[in-house]
């Protein structure tokens, strides 16, 4: 337990379950302010579910969850969601800008339109993720990558303390893969919290410096070296986890 | 030439799309009731005002249905009427304003039963659609054969409740459909942001502090009202694809939702207004129809001849982009034979030309040599200057480009 900094994210004993099957079972789960934190765990482990219901996406069955000991509804414009690529659909009659734009919806007044600062704006986050060229383009040609990136911008625009990403490394290709890591050392640099739902272990310990391995329950949780350990990997990923060790070794 | 039609088509302005539309069917409108002399009386004023309302209003409703993978909304609306008609003909007796107060409350109940599912269980949207259709439309028909007994029973009016009877539309009904228009309008424009985002991604919405189920239940209560008050002007199931058709075809000529918005409320415009006209004059008597028939012509119209999306410029689109490989690959053939033979204007015979690269190769032949590139040898074909140093270029580029891949 770190006393000295401040929790960005403070859960305890958090319990999800859909139609009586237990989705993620007595979580608690520290987040110190200003880390860069990887959620990993097996598919169907619960990973998506527990940034989802950290903001009230899912009902939970128990539990609390606190951003800097406030509710998330009090700090709701504190936090910004990458949602999963997949759960939209890109053939939507809207540019890329559009989409940027969308992440300043929630600041901006009824009838209100998007005027000249909400689209320098939403230009400069483009232009974090190298996507300043395709601002115009309609979202329907974008290349999965592409689309990442756009989703990646319409949450810095929204310029949160928090950032929850739900598996923006998917699918996507190199170019993509070293922005969202750029991106995600520049929050780093401005002391943001970021969580990332991740499932490359290979690539865990060089983009990220706290991790939390989890299979329903919380195996372990803390700074990458001492949780990312053999030991709770191959708890934490029961069987499946036995293969990749052999090979690695 | 087809390439600067292509170019030229696909940088067409949205405005001068959507100018010339509207001034296209205004002049069909127009000159439909010139030509034919028909008389501008009161019926037909009021018809055709009410037509050209409810076009503008279904079409604007139905882009956000469409976007939302909803299509299937109209048809379960317009199922799920039958039992509130019946049943407000069980109590009140017959009366069309009494049928549509019944139709708009089990419509709306209908589509608050689909939400619920999706809600609470794991159903996908088609399937709850489904259900929901099947299940008020059953029920709807058991209480229907009850009613049969009744000495009153020809009176239910079904026959309007699915055609509809535009001649009877009325200046006060005219009156009513243009408050709705105004309340649709104002509303959709008050709350453009939360539909949008909504319509595109709602979980995202939520955690923007959008009540995503709130814009839900607007949404589907405008849909309710709109598809119940048309039903007097094209019946229950017409106004149903009065919500798809000119969203779908609208689609077609934009990449961005408000020009989308305007252009379908265009199209619907168009489709009621004529359809109105069409049927005053004399053709195909029922309104409701015909407007149908002119939607359904203008989504398929819209789905061939749309710039950048329709069919038939996918087809040039390949067509050209065909034509520029052909024409690249009989240049290297050329120049490949020239190469292997130490001689730039080698004459390879037509007929090994065409053995090699097939029919297309003739009007590949025909634009190199109009370009001058390639010139006519008896009966072969050899590169020109020209023609050899642009084969000789491209080839350079592609050995640098596998040079590149290979290091």
């Amino acid at each position: 337990m770190q006393i000295d900094t401040k929790n960005a994210i403070q859960i305890e004993n958090l319990t999800v379950a859909y139609r009586g099957k237990p989705a993620l079972w007595d979580v608690s789960l520290t987040v110190p302010e200003g880390v860069l934190m990887a959620i990993v765990g097996p598919n169907g482990a619960g990973k998506s579910t527990l940034i989802k219901s950290m903001m009230n996406l899912v009902p939970r069955a128990g539990g609390t969850i606190k951003f800097y000991g406030k509710s998330y509804r009090q700090m709701r414009n504190s936090v910004a969601y990458v949602p999963q690529r997949a759960s939209v659909d890109w053939d939507y009659p809207t540019s890329v800008l559009g989409v940027v734009l969308m992440g300043l919806y929630g600041q901006m007044g009824l009838f209100q339109r998007p005027g000249k600062k909400q689209k320098a704006l939403a230009m400069e986050a483009l232009e974090k993720v190298d996507m300043a060229d395709f601002s115009g383009r309609p979202i329907a040609q974008l290349s999965g990558g592409q689309q990442q990136r756009t989703f990646l911008a319409r949450a810095l625009v929204q310029d949160a303390q928090i950032y929850l990403m739900d598996e923006p490394f998917a699918a996507v290709d190199a170019v993509t893969e070293r922005a969202i890591v750029a991106i995600l050392q520049e929050l780093r640099s401005r002391e943001r919290t970021v969580l990332v739902v991740h499932h490359d272990l290979q690539t865990l310990q060089e983009y990220f410096d706290h991790a939390a391995l989890i299979n329903q329950e919380l195996f372990a949780s803390g700074d990458i070296e001492s949780t990312c350990t053999p030991e709770n990997l191959r708890r934490t990923y029961g069987g499946q986890f036995m293969g990749w060790l052999a090979g690695e070794q | 030439m087809l390439r600067r039609i292509n170019d030229f088509v696909t940088t067409l302005p949205f405005w001068l799309i959507a100018v010339t539309m509207a001034a296209g069917g205004i002049a069909c409108i127009v000159g439909c009731m010139l030509w034919f002399g028909a008389t501008f009386d009161y019926t037909l004023q009021s018809v055709l005002t009410g037509s050209i309302l409810l076009g503008i209003v279904t079409g604007v409703l139905g882009c956000f249905v469409t976007l939302k993978r909803q299509s299937l909304v109209g048809d379960v609306l317009a199922h799920a009427a039958l039992p509130g008609v019946v049943i407000a003909f069980l109590i009140a007796g017959s009366g069309l304003s009494v049928l549509l107060v019944g139709a708009a409350i089990a419509g709306w109940l209908g589509l608050q039963v689909v939400s619920l599912i999706l809600d609470t269980t794991r159903l996908k949207q088609d399937t709850a659609l489904g259900i929901v259709l099947a299940t008020f439309f059953g029920l709807g028909i058991s209480i229907l054969s009850y009613t049969q007994g009744r000495e009153d029973a020809g009176r239910v009016g079904l026959d309007k409740f699915f055609f509809g009877q535009a001649a009877t539309i009325l200046g006060s009904d005219v009156l009513i459909i243009s408050g709705i228009t105004v309340i649709v309008l104002v509303i959709i424009i008050a709350f453009w942001k939360e539909f949008t985002l909504s319509t595109f991604d709602p979980e995202f919405a939520m955690t923007n502090g959008f009540a995503v189920r709130m814009y839900d239940l607007l949404l589907s209560s405008l849909v309710t009202i709109t598809i119940v008050t048309g039903l007097q002007l094209a019946g229950v199931v017409l106004m149903a694809g009065m919500l798809v058709a000119p969203a779908v075809a609208a689609r077609q000529w934009t990449d961005d939702l408000g020009e989308m918005v305007i252009l379908s409320a265009i199209f619907g415009a168009i489709a009621g207004g004529l359809g109105a006209m069409l049927s005053g004059i004399g053709w195909g008597r029922p309104t409701g129809p015909m407007i149908i028939a002119l939607a359904a012509m203008i989504t398929f119209g819209s789905l061939v001849i749309a710039p950048a999306r329709g069919m038939l410029w996918d087809w040039l689109q390949r067509w050209l982009d065909r034509h520029r490989f052909e024409t690249e690959n009989l240049l290297s053939d050329l120049y490949r034979f020239a190469e292997r033979n130490q001689k730039k204007d080698y004459v390879l015979e037509e007929k090994l030309l065409i053995g090699l690269r097939g029919w297309f190769a003739y009007i590949g032949l025909r634009d190199l040599q109009r370009n001058g590139l390639i010139t006519r040898k008896d009966s072969g074909w050899a590169l020109t200057d020209e023609g050899y140093s642009r084969a000789e270029a491209e080839h350079q580029k592609r050995v640098q480009q596998q040079n590149q891949e290979n290091a």
